[in-house]
This record gives structure tokens, sequence and C-alpha cells, in this order.
């Protein structure tokens, strides 16, 4: 059945529709300004029956982005996957929830395995055949970091997508050089003077790809589904090493409501702590402004990794440190210029 | 086996055959809910049922669904006073959706268009006569010749509308506009008598008909004794309004009063008397009233023109007496119980006319000694069908207990007329039962882009007063669209497509045409889709 469409007057000045961009779809938008999400036949590259957990976030966040890469390339693709929840609970054999051709690599080998499809494809003039690389955070920020900095390097003609949710979900809540400061793990247990993780350490790792001046770098979240498809439009409009970090809540990591994911991602947003931005040959183009401002302690609140944080005392002068670190994004990024964008 | 490459031992098979919705302990429902304001609209409209019809541009569409509950569109674009817009969740974001506004541009577009409504119902061949050609009359009229019945009015004044046409000025409610709304019902085979006052009300039901309804307002303007001169001037204020208007339908002399005007009252027919007198020639109007601004039953928003036109008020003031074109002028003071009481101070106040707007009440000659009708306070009483204690003598409008406004009246229209059928039918009606509130805590309001309340235009003030145009202008189509879409549609699905791209699970069929439907084979039951929907339209039950 074919998506159907209001139909309205033909030259139709009324250039507001109720929900603006912000829903998925919208009944009263021109089809070209839905997303591809909306759409009745969307390809749903990663399709129902994976075993990921209830409000996965980054389940979310592969199809999101994924589906856009299909539409985007026509279907053209291929796709590495380096090992990590997605991998897991995609795949498990010999069942797969993917319907897009898919290779599981090594948990550190997934940018190498890209560069040498793409270097494939050219060798077999199959250049239109796009190639695009995913791995969480511990096998992009860790375990594949040397990998995915050489593939940047050489500007490698892959698109690398980071699902970021903050730790080694998979293999039980281990922290990851992406798990932010004071979140308790398994690894960095809520207790001591100062409990949960250190401050100080762990990598900016959109930060690290831009310093590589790759022609694109960008970060988003399940949050903004059309500036994630857009921002996946984009990276497959260009050649070259691209770069797409993805804030995706994972509900047991972080100690949060299956139904929260999108509120939790959102809040990372509105707060500041995640700066959601593009940036072109090493340099910030734009970010996206920051809509309802509200202080780290919602988005901490929602989350039991930072319950310690909060009881049995509430601990300010941790809050405050995370609360700067939100507002040195907002500086950095302009999160609150309103031409931001 | 062989066939199988190194080290696979399984045939590749997708993850559909992984039934996830065994994990669920909690499912996802679409539901329905009763937004804020449908449930406070006494007429019963379904306000974001008209409104997603009008964001999508089916006007007529939209109308039609006004006129299931209500058939005066666009004199209730004017006259309302909008209860739906103070309960408009959307009121607590930024402004209430202008409901009003927009339903005066869908009634107005439908009298420039002409739509008609046509009686598809088998003809009962029962009869039905209602007194009183207001807005309850007409309400009742319209609903039950819709039903099949031969309905005839009978009314007491020339032209019918009642109160709508001798009690609000034209400023307010244009009479071509209101012509057209009655002319559009009785084209639709309602038999209107007019001069034709109902004395008797048994001899009537004598006369063939199967039920009645009784709609006569509430005309008699209340006196207060206000000790005064032999000269001294002093008129009601229901009286002088329809003096106004019957000199417009005969083209006679408008009821003079002088130069300065004082009227006595805080309810809206008071400003409607100040205003009309303004527009009569007076160089003042004052309105006298004896207690605080806040304390003024009259609408906000007609204070507000009223003072624009440079009406002035008087607090805390009651008149002692009026004689030789003076007014003792007494200040009072509010109690603990915010009850005004006298203080003795005087003041005096010129004035050549006392309008009294004291409120009205209903006359009730028609009903004195019909058995089984009961009247308290002045009102006649009626059950919750809005049936007296006379079988088949039903009763509506502001003769009966309630607000007094034209919606409400419209409201009781429309109830008794479902009770009258199903009295003539010999069956009860059984009201569909309510949904559960669409409150503001069901929202996600992330969603809804931020935009402001489109704004009326009003006439000038100084134009304003010399003529009884009329002072609040319509949006255009534009802004009527825009005004649409500001609905949140609290509670009902409107197809933004969240539920369906949201669910990690692709477990939400979009089916087209704004409808969607769970796959439980693989819903885990997260409740994202809930938490997600902006309006509200979802709910999470547990599983059996």
């Amino acid at each position: 059945m074919a998506d159907e469409q209001t139909t309205l007057p033909p030259d139709d000045p009324v250039r507001f529709y109720q929900v603006g961009s912000f829903a998925v779809g919208n009944r009263l938008q021109p089809l070209d300004l839905r997303t591809v999400q909306a759409a009745q036949d969307r390809p749903n590259a990663l399709t129902c029956g994976h075993r990921a957990c209830q409000g996965c976030g980054e389940a979310l966040g592969a199809r999101y982005a994924l589906d856009a890469a299909v539409r985007a390339t026509d279907g053209r693709l291929v796709s590495v996957n380096a090992t990590g929840c997605l991998e897991v609970f995609s795949t498990p054999f010999p069942e797969t929830s993917w319907r897009i051709a898919w290779l599981h690599s090594l948990f550190g080998n997934a940018p190498a395995v890209a560069t040498g499809m793409a270097a494939g494809l050219r060798a077999l003039g199959k250049s239109d055949v796009r190639v695009v690389a995913q791995g969480g955070d511990g096998g992009t920020v860790d375990i594949g970091f040397g990998c995915l900095s050489g593939m940047f390097e050489r500007n490698d003609d892959v698109l690398y997508i980071c699902y970021d949710n903050e730790a080694y979900m998979n293999t039980g809540v281990q922290r990851s050089g992406a798990t932010p400061p004071a979140a308790r793990t398994q690894t960095t247990q809520a207790v001591g003077p100062e409990p949960g993780n250190v401050f100080g350490q762990g990598k900016d790792v959109p930060r690290i790809a831009m310093a590589h001046e790759i022609p694109y770098v960008a970060t988003a979240t399940v949050a903004d589904l059309h500036d994630l498809e857009g921002k996946v439009n984009t990276a497959m409009g260009i050649r070259g090493a691209r770069y797409l970090h993805i804030l995706v809540p994972c509900p047991l990591g972080w100690g949060s409501a299956s139904k929260d994911t999108i509120a939790v991602a959102r809040a990372a947003t509105q707060c500041g702590l995640f700066p959601v931005f593009e940036a072109r040959d090493g340099e910030v183009v734009a970010s996206t402004p920051i809509r309802r401002l509200t202080p780290v302690d919602d988005y901490l609140r929602m989350q039991k990794r930072f319950a310690h944080l909060f009881a049995p005392a509430r601990r300010d002068d941790v809050i405050d440190r995370l609360q700067a670190m939100a507002d040195r994004n907002i500086r950095r990024y302009g999160l609150l210029e309103e031409a931001a964008r | 086996m062989n066939e199988k490459p190194f080290a696979i031992t399984l045939n590749v098979g997708s993850s559909l055959a992984n039934h996830t919705g065994s994990w669920r302990t909690e499912r996802p429902l679409y539901v329905d809910r009763l937004p804020p304001c449908n449930r406070a609209c006494p007429a019963g409209e379904n306000i974001q049922g008209w409104l997603y019809k009008a964001e999508e541009g089916d006007y007529e569409g939209a109308w039609r669904v006004i006129m299931a509950d209500n058939p005066l569109p666009a004199i209730m674009g004017r006259v309302c006073y909008h209860p739906c817009q103070t309960d408009c969740n959307r009121a607590q974001i930024d402004e209430a959706v202008g409901i009003n506004a927009v339903e005066r541009f869908l009634g107005d577009l439908a009298i420039r268009e002409g739509w008609r409504v046509t009686v598809d119902a088998e003809p009962t061949g029962r009869r039905v006569l209602i007194v009183g050609a207001g807005p309850s009359g007409l309400a009742a009229a319209y609903h039950l010749r819709v039903l099949g019945h031969e309905v005839t009015v009978r009314d007491a004044e020339p032209m019918p509308g009642g109160m709508m046409r001798y009690g609000i000025p034209a400023y307010r409610l244009p009479r071509d506009i209101m012509d057209a709304e009655i002319a559009r019902i009785a084209d639709m085979g309602v038999r209107f008598e007019q001069n034709a006052r109902v004395e008797d009300l048994e001899a009537a039901l004598a006369d063939g008909f199967d039920a009645v309804f009784l709609a006569v307002g509430a005309h008699v303007g209340r006196r207060a004794y206000v000790p005064a001169g032999e000269a001294a001037r002093i008129v009601d204020a229901v009286g002088l309004l329809h003096d106004v208007e019957m000199a417009g339908e005969t083209h006679g002399e408008p009821p003079r009063l002088g130069r300065r005007v004082v009227v006595y009252g805080g309810g809206n027919t008071a400003l409607d008397a100040a205003r009309t007198v303004k527009r009569l020639g007076a160089d003042e109007a004052i309105i006298v009233y004896r207690r605080t601004r806040d304390r003024m039953p009259a609408h906000d928003s007609e204070v507000r023109e009223a003072e624009e036109e440079g009406i002035r008020l008087r607090w805390l003031s009651t008149i002692a007496n009026f004689d030789d074109g003076v007014m003792r002028i007494e200040r009072m003071e509010l109690d603990e119980t915010g009850f005004p009481q006298p203080t003795g101070e005087f003041e005096d106040l010129e004035g050549d006319a006392l309008v009294l707007a004291l409120g009205q009440d209903a006359d009730l000659r028609l009903v004195e000694g019909v058995a089984g009708i009961a009247v308290e306070k002045g009102v006649v009483q009626v059950d919750d069908g809005m049936m007296t204690g006379r079988a088949g003598v039903f009763a509506g409008g502001d003769m009966v207990p309630a607000d007094r406004t034209v919606t409400v009246a419209i409201g009781h229209g429309k109830r008794a007329a479902r009770h009258i059928d199903a009295y003539l039918r010999a069956t009860p009606y059984v009201e569909p039962p309510k949904h559960e509130l669409a409150g503001f805590d069901k929202l996600n309001t992330w969603y809804y882009a931020d935009a402001p309340h489109q704004v009326r235009e009003t006439i000038e003030a100084a134009r304003r007063t010399e003529t009884f145009d009329e002072v609040v202008h319509g949006l255009d189509e534009e802004s009527a669209q825009f005004e649409a879409r500001r609905c949140m549609s609290c509670g009902n699905c409107f197809g933004c497509d969240n539920c369906f791209g949201v669910c990690p699970d692709n477990a939400v069929i979009k089916l087209g045409g704004g409808k969607y439907e769970f796959n439980y084979d693989f819903c885990k039951g997260c409740g994202m889709c809930v938490e997600e929907c902006p309006c509200g339209s979802i709910k999470m039950v547990p599983e059996e």
C-alpha cells in the first residue's frame, strides 16, 4: 500500500505542520519533508526478532542510520560490524536481523576491514557500492581505535558509525573510554570518596576525528531523527573518511526506564552534556541549538548509574563538575546561539 | 550437510522466526481520550475532531463535524464564551488554540459556499412543537428534523432568534449571519410560526403534537427599587436592546436616552446596553456595579472592548436614588465573604437616564397550572433528559436551571432532541460512555512546534461606537488553518508516525490514513511508543 498524503491546496502557503520537524512524520507534511522512518516501505535494515533489550537505543539508532544510508545509496551498500551488543543481538547463529549485506569482523578491526572492502570494491570497479562500518563505543573508542585512526588518516571511503552507549554493555557494563565521569559501571563502582568513573580520563572521539581533518564528522542522538537522517544523508554524499557518533542510551547499563530511552537522549542534549554538531575538514560548521535548557540534574536523575550523586546525600561537588562540562560544551559549540543552525 | 561451507552447521534464517513478543509483561494499546475542549463544550462539540479536518484544509468536512452537534457555527464563532479555550491544554504551553475564531471561519465559509444539511432519515410521522425560536429551540428543531420528525417552531417575536436577536447587539452578531443560519434550518423543513406566542400549553398540546419542547428564554428584566422622581427616566436593559432591534426591523426611530446614560449592573447585558447606548448617540455611558471588576459576571473580552470604546466603569457603587438628572451613588465595600456592604459615603453622578441590567427572569405564564410541571426559583425543573414532570413536555435554555449562555442553550436543545426522539420511539436514550480525560500530563509536548496564537483584528474603537458594524473581524484562510494546526489533538491520534518510528523492534505497523496497529509478535513492551506519543493516544495495560 502506498503511503498516503493528505491533499492540500497546490501552493499551500501554510508552513506550519503542528509538530514541525520534531515528530517522525506528519500527515500534514509534504512527503519529501518526512523522515525515512515515516515511510510505510522503509528499508527496515534491522528487522524484528532481534534480541536487544526492551527499549534498546542502539537497535533504534542502527535502524535509523542504516535505513537512511540504504535510501541514500539506493541499497548499494555493504556493512561491516565490530563485535559488540549490536552484532550479538542481531545475529545469534544462524539467525540474522539484517536485511543488508553485512559482515561481522573482530572487536578491534572493523575500520580496517571496511578499508579493505572499500579498496576491494574500487579494484572491482564497483565504487558505486558504498561501505558503512559500525561499532559500539568499546570497539570504536578503545579496541578499534588504532584501526580507526588509520582509516581516517588514509581518508578511506568509509562512513564509520559509532553507537555510543558509554560502556561495554554486552559483556556486563564495564567502563569504556566513552564512559562519562562519575558514572557507575561494574568496573567503576559507586564507592569511596570519588564514586563512579574518574574525571579527567576518557576520549572525545568526535574531536579526535576532527583533528584528523577528515571531510565529515558529526554527532547525533536517537532523540532527533530528522537531524540523524540528515547527517547520514550528507555523509553518504561525500567521498572519503566520515565519522558519525550517535548517542544511544542503554536502559540496562544506564539504569533508565526502557520507555525513557529517547527521553534520556533528549535530556542529554538539552543540558549540554552531549553536544550535537557537524564538522567539515576539521572545523565545526553547525550545531543544534538547545531548545529547552535544563540543568544536568534532570538528565542525571533519570539514570541509576548516577543515583549515588543524589542519595544518601546530594553530591553538589560532583554535580557541579558535570555541570561545568555541560557549560563548556554550550560555550564550545554555541549551543545557546539562535543562529547556530 | 556436505553442501554447507566449512564450519557451518545450520541454514541461515531470519530473526523473524524469533517472536520477541513473548518477553512482554505489558502491552501498548491505542486509545481515544477525551480532549479537555470537548469536555468543556456546553454544546458537546467534537472540537478536536473538526480541527483535525480543518488542519488538512477539509473545511466542509470540519463544518459537518460541528453540525453534528451544533447547527449554528457562525453564530457560535461570535457569541460563544469558549470555555473550550479556557480548558485547552495548549494554554499551558503558550496560548490556547483560537477554537472560537476557527469555528467562525468555518461557519462563515459555509454560508458563503451555501453548504446545506439534508434530512436523510425516514419520516417518522411524529410531530413536535417547539415553543421559542431562540438558540435552544433552534438547536432542538434542527436535531429533531435531522432525525426525521416533523417540527413546528412557534415564537412570540416577529423574527426568529430569540435573545440572540433581541438581546445581543448587531455589532457582536450581524443579523445577516444569524438569518443565514436560521434559514438553513428552515430549509430543512422546519416550520416557523412567528408572532405566535403560546399562551396556553394545554391547548397547544391538544393541537396534535406528540411532544413539546419549551424554550421561551428569560426576557423579563429584573427591576430593583430605585427611589426616583417623576421625571427620572429608568428603562431595563433587555427592553432597551429589544427596542433597538425592533426599530432596526421596522426602520423606526431607535430609543433616545439622552447624552449621559448610566447602566446599573455587571453582567454581559450591562455591557451590551452601555455599548449600544453609546452607538445610539450618547456622549457618555457609565456602568455602575456594586462589586469589583474581578467579580463581574461579564466576560473579560467584552469588558475590555467596552473600555476601548470609552465606556467608564465605576466599581463598588450602588444607586441610592435618581432625581432631576442626578443619581446619588453610595460607595460599597466588600466584606470578608465578598458581599458588598454599604459604607454611608455618597456622591452625585449626573445622568439623563438609568438603564437597569440586573438580570432577567423567565416569563412562565404558559406553564402556570399545567399539571406535573414544577417551577422553583423562577425556573422550570427538568430531569437529566430535559423532560419536565409532565410526560412528553421538555424544556431547556434560560428557562431551566443552568448558566444562561447561547452555547448552554444549544446544548440543551441537542440533549432534549435526543431524549424527545427516544421518547417518541419509546426507547430509552443511552448516552455513550465518556472516554478518560486527556489531561496535560498525558501529552509529550516536546513534539509540538512553537507557534503563537493568531489574533483576530478588531475595528478601531473610534469608528466602532458610531455604528453597529461588527467589532471583531474573522480570520483569513491562512491564519485559520495555522490556528487549527496549533491544536495538539489531545488524546486522539493525528498520524505523526512517532510510534511507528520510535519502536526499536519495528513492532508498529503503519496502515496508512493515520492508522497504526501493534505487531504483538515482536513488541517487547518497552513503552517507548507511549512515552513518545505527543498526544497521549497510547497506553500500557498489563499483559494477562
